[in-house]
């Protein structure tokens, strides 16, 4: 079936994954990332890169500083010591919104969505980063503002759509089910086009058939749209089916880099997740 | 007159019924989507645009006359279309149920021996080529929805567009051979082949000709002055026949409109946006409106919920008879206009029924509640009878003439007669070609003089000439003592209770009836939320001592009612039990209709039924269930057995 992608050839720095997807070069590279609390370091000396078009999963126990990671990423945190590159630029500290504005979204944790809003202005609201008009022009809505309100609704309405959540379009967020305020949340962050996306723990408290959604989704989103995507995930076996490498970490530091077998052998990773007997 | 006479000459396929509409009403439009959160609208021209193009895709593709198109997919346009296209070229169009697992299509798809199939998206594809192997005739697919499927081998797969813009583009070559096909359209040809679901074995494929829909169509189009003004919202699956008189049969002959909602998640919105005119559901999707209209009433503020109590009691005095336009007080009259404007009004507005002129409903009986709340209302909701082999129509209901308990006086044009066993026979234009390479249940079912039997045991209710069902034929059996059975006629009055979803009644050949209840989730759910009380499962819901006893108490009403009618009064049910899982057509126990597959529940659930009559108080069971994607898993329960209380029978009856 996938005899189309022969042709195809490994761009630098990339590579051919096992289901034959190419993967490009480097589209983020993190080095040497140290982020402090006060005494308390969250993250020490870590290194990793996040390259075009593939699924890279953070995994780790409780407190591994999984979080915080994905918080330096997007921008929320800035790190004491380390560079963050993006697409081959040195990152200068910028704030979230700045960070956003460069093709990075994100979903949470703790769903943050505005929950007395619609399904519909909730994605809306991804698109903000796209719009241009200023507040007197959309206040009397006229020329360029009322233009772009249908041009960003029209994307909107194709991210319902492949979400499949026409359903629930109209309906205020604070109502759903907490698998479909999930799927709302990836709908906004898939809004503002990105190039890389951002998921903090996307299955979180699921179920079996909500999990297989989402995972569909994920990959589709990947298929479809070719975004990178980064996710911290603590269901492994989802992590090992969904990624194509791992990065694996520990109090604060990275014990594994690899693909999931790579990753599932390596005996510092099992004594991370098994527990060893510290001297 | 006489040239319009002329015209309905040549009206002998559905391409010249569509040709007629491009002439006739080629500005007004034919069909609507939702997408994208708006309707997309296409009219009359542009639909056959759009068949035009597909049709030419098709001929390059190497399409032959004769050849089986299979169709699967939801209510879309497109799948519209690709039954006209198909006819266009002389192929027959097979629709099928999307829900269907791989090896049902397989069955279907290797015994028509279709060499195409338009489906609708991934899901579909990966069906077929889970089959493909199994099936030596099948060649190309064709999908609507590109979504994830950029990767599959394009081969022998192609995407419904392209194969428009290249036929399209073929236009000049192509497009001889399409009128020379178009031309050869004949009365007597195959317009579409259905499978019927099929209560018993493996299905049937019923073939249908032009004359039969177009002439079906006609008659039933006239019976209740439908016009090219009619909305109709196409929901039903497309392999129903239903769905194909009413969205293709009956929308050309008219010209009217079909609308296709967004997904069947968004049915009713959607069906509140168009306000159909002209409306067909199962009595389930009334019992489910209705039920849900209530449990939100039961929500309402206490000036609301009198409000409408008080005006549904006068709705339910006089709403039928200003209905059929009887005679009625005007206090009456002016009562109800006043509960017109505060709850009838705003009520069928929320349901999306504000516009109905025509509705029916069919398939199952429905209960004479539920039926007379909608027609309070001011609904014209009616009944009809009818079957897959007869083009649909056998009996309706005409306007005036409704009652919940029967299914109305024979369609025109068809003929009725009760046999001397009881079952009910019909002729008419609308009676089906053949089963397609199945000569013996052809015969079987049709006679020579072309009276086919319906399987169904029914009587002529003497004085108004409405022709009452009470079961299938064959259901219709002996108890031990040589007592009537008639079990759906026992489950219908089960079902007509909001708690119950599904009942099997058995008792044929054994000395007293049991049967199996399904609890319906929904409102048990909400019952049991109302009365605090806590469950974590379906099966943990279906067992708890409450929900017995609330079931027993509708056991025993029904039992009451079942007595008083004497000649099944051996049909109350002494013992029965909840079912720890809902039946369900993934594994058998349904068909696709959601029709209870006898046979197979009996077989399947030997040991309950087993249990049922040796007395014993609980039953430990195993069961097998299949999950969505296929998979198979079990469950396992221990069933509570209980006695309901009978009303004793006369001993006249018994002794007959």
């Amino acid at each position: 079936m996938s005899s189309l992608t022969h042709k195809e050839e490994v761009p630098e720095g990339g590579y051919r994954t096992p289901d034959g997807r190419i993967i490009g070069g480097v589209l983020m590279d993190l080095k040497d990332i140290t982020l402090r609390f006060g005494g308390v370091t969250a993250i020490s000396n870590i290194s990793f890169d996040i390259r075009q078009g593939e699924i890279r999963a953070i995994i780790g126990p409780n407190g591994a500083g999984k979080s915080s990671m994905l918080n330096v990423i997007s921008g929320f945190y800035v790190p004491q010591e380390g560079e963050i590159w993006f697409r081959g630029r040195k990152r200068p500290p910028l704030k979230p919104y700045q960070v956003a504005r460069q093709g990075v979204a994100r979903t949470f944790q703790n769903i943050a969505l505005f929950k007395g809003m619609t399904t519909l202005d909730n994605i809306m609201t991804g698109r903000v980063t796209r719009m241009k008009s200023n507040m007197l022009e959309q206040a009397i809505w006229w020329g360029r503002a009322e233009r772009e309100e249908v041009e960003n609704r029209e994307v909107v309405e194709r991210i319902i759509d492949f979400l499949e959540i026409q359903a629930i379009r109209k309906t205020p967020v604070g109502r759903l089910p907490y698998g479909l305020q999930k799927r709302v949340e990836l709908g906004r962050a898939l809004a503002a086009e990105p190039d890389l996306l951002l998921l903090d723990e996307p299955m979180a408290g699921m179920n079996v058939e909500e999990k297989e959604d989402m995972s569909r989704f994920i990959l589709d989103v990947n298929d479809e749209f070719g975004t990178t995507i980064a996710l911290i995930e603590h269901d492994m076996g989802v992590v090992m089916d969904l990624s194509d490498r791992v990065v694996v970490m520990d109090y604060g530091r990275k014990i594994g880099d690899g693909t999931p077998d790579e990753v599932r052998n390596d005996q510092a990773v099992i004594d991370a997740y098994l527990g060893v007997v510290h001297e | 007159m006489t040239d319009s006479k002329a015209q309905s000459d040549a009206l002998t396929s559905i391409p010249a019924l569509l040709a007629r509409n491009v002439t006739h009403f080629g500005a007004r439009t034919a069909y609507r989507e939702k997408e994208f959160g708006i309707w997309q609208s296409w009219t009359w021209a542009e639909a056959a645009k759009e068949i035009e193009d597909l049709a030419l895709g098709l001929l390059g593709l190497g399409i032959r006359a004769g050849d089986f198109v299979a169709i699967i997919g939801r209510n879309r346009p497109h799948f519209y279309w690709t039954m006209v296209a198909a006819q266009s070229v002389g192929a027959v169009p097979v629709p099928m149920y999307q829900d269907a697992n791989a090896e049902e299509m397989a069955y279907v798809l290797g015994h028509c021996g279709a060499r195409f199939a338009v489906v609708d998206d991934q899901e579909q594809v990966d069906k077929i080529l889970e089959v493909q192997d199994q099936l030596p005739d099948f060649e190309h697919m064709i999908y609507v929805d590109p979504r994830g499927l950029r990767k599959y081998d394009h081969g022998r797969l192609h995407q419904f567009s392209h194969i428009q813009k290249m036929g399209s583009a073929a236009y000049d070559e192509l497009n001889p051979e399409l009128e020379r096909r178009l031309a050869q359209l004949g009365y007597d040809d195959i317009c579409v082949m259905l499978y019927t679901s099929g209560t018993t074995g493996k299905p049937k494929g019923v073939v249908l000709s032009n004359r039969n829909v177009i002439e079906s169509s006609r008659n039933s189009a006239a019976f209740d002055n439908l016009t090219e003004n009619e909305e109709i919202l196409a929901y039903l699956p497309m392999a129903w026949v239903g769905d194909f008189i009413f969205s293709i049969g009956q929308a050309y002959w008219c010209g009217f409109c079909v609308n296709c909602p967004e997904s069947p998640e968004t049915m009713p919105s959607d069906l509140r946006e168009i306000g159909p005119t002209y409306y067909f559901a199962p009595p389930r999707f009334f019992e489910t409106q209705l039920t849900s209209v209530m449990i939100r009433m039961e929500d309402a503020g206490r000036f609301k919920k009198w409000l409408f109590d008080h005006y549904m009691k006068v709705a339910r005095k006089v709403g039928a008879a200003i209905l059929d336009g009887r005679p009625v007080p005007l206090g009456k009259r002016l009562s109800y206009a006043l509960g017109d404007i505060f709850i009838y009004g705003p009520l069928k507005n929320v349901l999306g029924l504000s516009r109905i002129r025509v509705g029916y409903t069919a398939g199952e009986a429905i209960g004479p509640e539920i039926f007379e709340f909608y027609r309070s209302l001011g609904i014209n909701l009616k009944q009809l009878y009818g079957q897959t082999e007869a083009t649909v129509f056998i009996t309706q209901q005409p306007d005036g003439g409704v009652r919940a308990d029967t299914v109305g006086i024979p369609s025109p044009g068809v003929e009725v007669e009760i046999r001397d066993n009881g079952e009910v026979y019909y002729r008419s234009p609308g009676v089906f070609v053949e089963y397609y390479r199945n000569p013996e249940s052809t015969a079987s079912t049709k006679d020579a003089e072309g009276w086919v039997a319906t399987g169904d045991a029914g009587f002529f209710e003497e004085g108004t000439g409405h022709l009452r069902i009470i079961d299938r034929a064959k259901d219709v059996g002996k108890m031990a003592d040589g007592r009537l059975f008639a079990p759906k006629y026992v489950e219908n009055k089960l079902k007509f209770y909001p708690n119950i979803l599904e009942a099997v009644v058995f008792g044929a050949g054994r000395d007293f009836c049991t049967a199996f209840i399904n609890i319906d989730l929904n409102a048990v759910g909400n019952w049991a939320e109302r009365n605090n009380i806590a469950y974590a499962s379906y099966q943990e819901l279906a067992a708890h001592p409450r929900v017995y006893e609330m079931i027993q108490n509708h056991v025993e009403e029904v039992n009451r009612s079942v007595a008083q009618d004497e000649m099944l009064s051996g049909c109350q049910i002494h013992r029965f039990l909840i079912l720890h899982k809902e039946l369900d057509a993934d594994d058998g126990e349904l068909t696709r209709t959601r029709k209870v597959r006898r046979r197979i529940i009996e077989e399947k659930y030997a040991d309950l039924i087993a249990a049922l009559y040796d007395g014993s108080k609980e039953i430990f069971t195993e069961t097998e269930v299949t999950y969505e994607d296929g998979r198979k898993g079990t469950i396992s329960a221990t069933l509570e057995i209980r006695d309901a209380r009978v009303e004793p029978t006369s001993a006249k009856v018994a002794a007959q």
